[in-house]
């Protein structure tokens, strides 16, 4: 008891002096420190977030060109939307990107989630294989795309000869890159394979995060493998499943480094994926309003499929 | 301390003169100026660099230079002059690139500079004149001094032409003897005999010729069958007017020909082929003919697999209508962002000297100065000379509007969709590319 009040006793005397001595030399509130705290980052958040989203906004109702910047730039409102909504080849674009999207997370997933529940399991070499899978998502797809463009060519590639192996085609039969059909599979197989280990890796952590006790008291009962993956694994780890196909399905939307390593678009527009059609007419074109318009197209879209998704998530989650 | 620091610099003075800091020391850095001059990283940008010590040594300008790969060429380029950046003092600039660099007064403007230094364009050939250095074309505004002439040409395997079994077979098989070919059917007559033929032992294959789809490759490659085949731009009578002549009957037999060239006669996986993928493959012994810009053609001569007595060059055949070829080349401008202009131009008036164009052409540099191709010699001057003075007497650029990537890369579009992807008719295709067309000139706000 005299313990504890004399604890309070020194408590009570701290109190009163030490925001005295803030107050004489900083002059400021609690409020004003914290606002003088988080004021830089709400700058910079909106010099480099907000300004530029708000400036393409509004650069998206204009004609300017960034190359032309001395010409009048000229008031055009709703004309870039509409003639975006309305022109097949963007139509095309958005198709051929909602394929690479779609099968790329659904392979990834697959696999991911088949590895981390290998990997998942002690066995000799363990650490070594996870590394090794690892591997490809650690590299830089500048050199993915480069590298695999020589496993694709059809005369040397290494690819084409596995083919061959096995098919008993010949290798120089058939081009990945060059074919109309086969382009886009080739460009998903080099995103599966680059991206898997990172889908494994967040199934991992789902795989980790489920108690032990649970597998053991699914023992008890006498539940079988195939009962406690389909009762416990996969609805416990799938709020994590959920979130590797929300990370992957944002980041292939917005593909465009290895599509044009690889293919660059063609051959014709085949693997022209949106992204590609968005710096041709920013960069190349410059047609910066069309593009600007473009672009916000793009982002309602992605940021309207991942909120739908994400209260999909929420959903799984509060199960 | 003071003993210390003598004993430092002491140190220091005798280090740098072991290793001879200071005696390498040109004017330039005496001086302390130095300009850059950008260009995209192939043969000729090698030579350019041993020519330019001339001109720091005479001048006492330091010269630096930024080199990017063709294929982010225009890319690296017009990003640094659309944004008013001044890496550039010197900009050897495609020749596309001259009516945006003029109208959007990226270029300075050279016409007082020429007076005032006595360089007339007379003294360049007509074509490099109106392809490098004008804008508006064929009228006396010049932004760029003719630096670097190039067109489309052709290179072939001699040795494999010489061979009496290849010469045999050929005979047999159409009836003629084989050699440089005169026509396009005739070159695709070669390139057929070749493809997939057996040369000691290993499987060679007709031609390379360009496919690529990312920047320009493909137009600059189907542009030589076009021209040949009756293709115009426009009528000269009335701008921009491009019904019934680039979507003409001939023009899409011409079409029609390219892509049967590219499916009988290319190797394996040649969808995207442009100037490195054609020089590899000739390089590596795959192919009997290749399309490429002479300026490639000096390093392919010295090569020690395929070059020498191995190689020889011939100019685009002609077609039905015509014989033309596809301009490339550059001019040299100054940038007028640039901080340096004065040396800039100092340099500009160092290169159109005589001497100056000879020895660029020596090095392997393509001059366009009269004095130099008109020269008696010039034709035996190299193996390739005459072609290349022909070459440039038949050449037809593409559009050089301030809109020409919208303009390239519609027609990179419609070409390769048919070329390579197999997507709908060369009628269709060329149709499609005069809708394109005609929407961006309305976008620019031009009548037609």
């Amino acid at each position: 008891m005299n313990d504890l009040s004399a604890s309070s006793q020194i408590t009570y005397r701290a109190v009163p002096v030490r925001p005295a001595v803030v107050r004489r030399i900083r002059g400021l509130s609690d409020q004003a420190l914290a606002w003088l705290f988080i004021t830089p980052t709400i700058v910079l958040l909106l010099a480099i977030n907000i300004f530029p989203l708000v400036w393409t906004i509004y650069l998206s109702f204009t004609n300017y060109r960034a190359n032309r910047a001395n010409a009048p730039t000229i008031w055009l409102g709703t004309d870039w939307y509409q003639s975006i909504l309305t022109d097949p080849d963007i139509w095309a674009a958005m198709q051929v990107t909602a394929h690479f999207v779609i099968w790329t997370v659904l392979i990834e997933t697959v696999l991911g989630f088949g590895l981390a529940l290998l990997i998942d399991k002690k066995f000799r070499g363990h650490g070594m294989w996870t590394t090794i899978i690892l591997l490809p998502m650690m590299l830089s797809p500048a050199v993915v795309g480069n590298f695999w463009t020589f496993l694709y060519q059809p005369q040397i590639g290494l690819f084409n000869y596995v083919v061959a192996f096995f098919t008993g085609r010949g290798a120089s039969s058939f081009q990945m890159l060059g074919d109309v059909t086969l382009s886009p599979w080739a460009i998903i197989i080099v995103d599966a394979w680059m991206w898997t280990p990172y889908v494994m890796l967040i199934c991992l952590a789902g795989l980790r995060s489920i108690p032990d006790y649970i597998y053991e008291a699914a023992e008890v009962d006498r539940a079988s493998n195939w009962r406690q993956f389909w009762s416990i694994t996969l609805p416990m780890a799938l709020p994590f499943i959920m979130l590797a196909v929300l990370f992957r399905g944002i980041e292939n939307f917005k593909m465009f480094d290895m599509v044009n390593l690889l293919t660059g678009g063609g051959p014709g527009s085949t693997t022209e994926v949106a992204s590609i059609t968005l710096k041709r007419a920013a960069f190349e074109s410059w047609r910066t309003g069309y593009s600007s318009a473009f672009a916000i197209i793009l982002f309602v879209t992605v940021f309207g499929l991942a909120n739908i998704y994400v209260k999909a998530l929420n959903r799984v989650k509060n199960r | 301390m003071q003993r210390t620091m003598k004993t430092l610099v002491v140190a220091c003075g005798a280090v740098a003169a072991a290793f001879g800091v200071g005696a390498g020391t040109t004017p330039a850095q005496a001086q302390g100026k130095t300009i850059t001059l950008c260009w995209a990283a192939w043969d000729p940008a090698n030579a350019l660099v041993e020519l330019s010590k001339d001109f720091t040594a005479k001048s006492g300008i330091g010269m630096k230079f930024e080199f990017v790969p063709w294929t982010n060429y225009a890319d690296r380029f017009l990003n640094e002059l659309n944004s008013h950046g001044s890496l550039c003092d010197l900009i050897i600039g495609d020749s596309q690139w001259i009516g945006g660099a003029a109208e959007n007064g990226q270029y300075v403007k050279l016409n007082d500079f020429f007076k005032k230094e006595g360089i007339s364009m007379d003294d360049y050939m007509p074509a490099t004149v109106i392809g490098y250095s004008e804008w508006p074309k064929n009228t006396p505004n010049y932004w760029a001094l003719p630096a670097m002439g190039d067109a489309v040409g052709w290179t072939y395997r001699k040795d494999w032409f010489a061979r009496p079994d290849v010469q045999k077979d050929f005979k047999a098989k159409y009836g003629r003897d084989i050699g440089v070919p005169k026509t396009l059917d005739e070159l695709r007559d070669i390139a057929q005999f070749f493809q997939g033929r057996d040369i000691d032992g290993k499987k060679v294959y007709g031609a390379s010729i360009y496919t690529e789809r990312g920047s320009e490759g493909i137009t600059m490659g189907v542009s030589n069958y076009l021209y040949d085949y009756g293709f115009k731009y426009d009528d000269p009578k009335k701008p921009y007017a491009m019904d019934g002549l680039v979507n003409s009957a001939s023009a899409v037999k011409g079409l029609e020909a390219y892509k049967e060239l590219y499916k009988c006669c290319t190797p394996p996986g040649a969808s995207n082929s442009y100037m490195s993928e054609g020089l590899d493959a000739f390089k590596s012994g795959q192919v009997a003919l290749q399309m490429n810009f002479f300026a490639f053609f000096p390093g392919l001569h010295k090569d020690p697999n395929v070059g020498g007595d191995k190689i020889g060059f011939f100019v685009n055949p002609a077609g039905p209508a015509a014989q033309a070829t596809q301009l490339g080349g550059q001019g040299i401008s100054v940038v007028s962002y640039s901080k340096n202009q004065p040396e800039a131009l100092q340099y500009i008036k160092w290169f159109s000297g005589g001497d100056v164009q000879k020895k660029w052409w020596a090095l392997g540099g393509y001059s366009c100065a009269k004095s130099v191709l008109n020269d008696p010699s010039f034709p035996t001057s190299a193996p390739f000379a005459k072609e290349f003075l022909q070459s440039m007497g038949m050449v037809v650029d593409f559009w050089a509007e301030p809109s020409y990537a919208q303009l390239l890369q519609a027609e990179q579009k419609r070409v390769h969709d048919y070329v390579v992807a197999d997507k709908g008719t060369a009628q269709e295709a060329l149709d499609g590319l005069v809708k394109d067309w005609k929407a961006i000139f309305k976008e620019e706000g031009k009548k037609f």
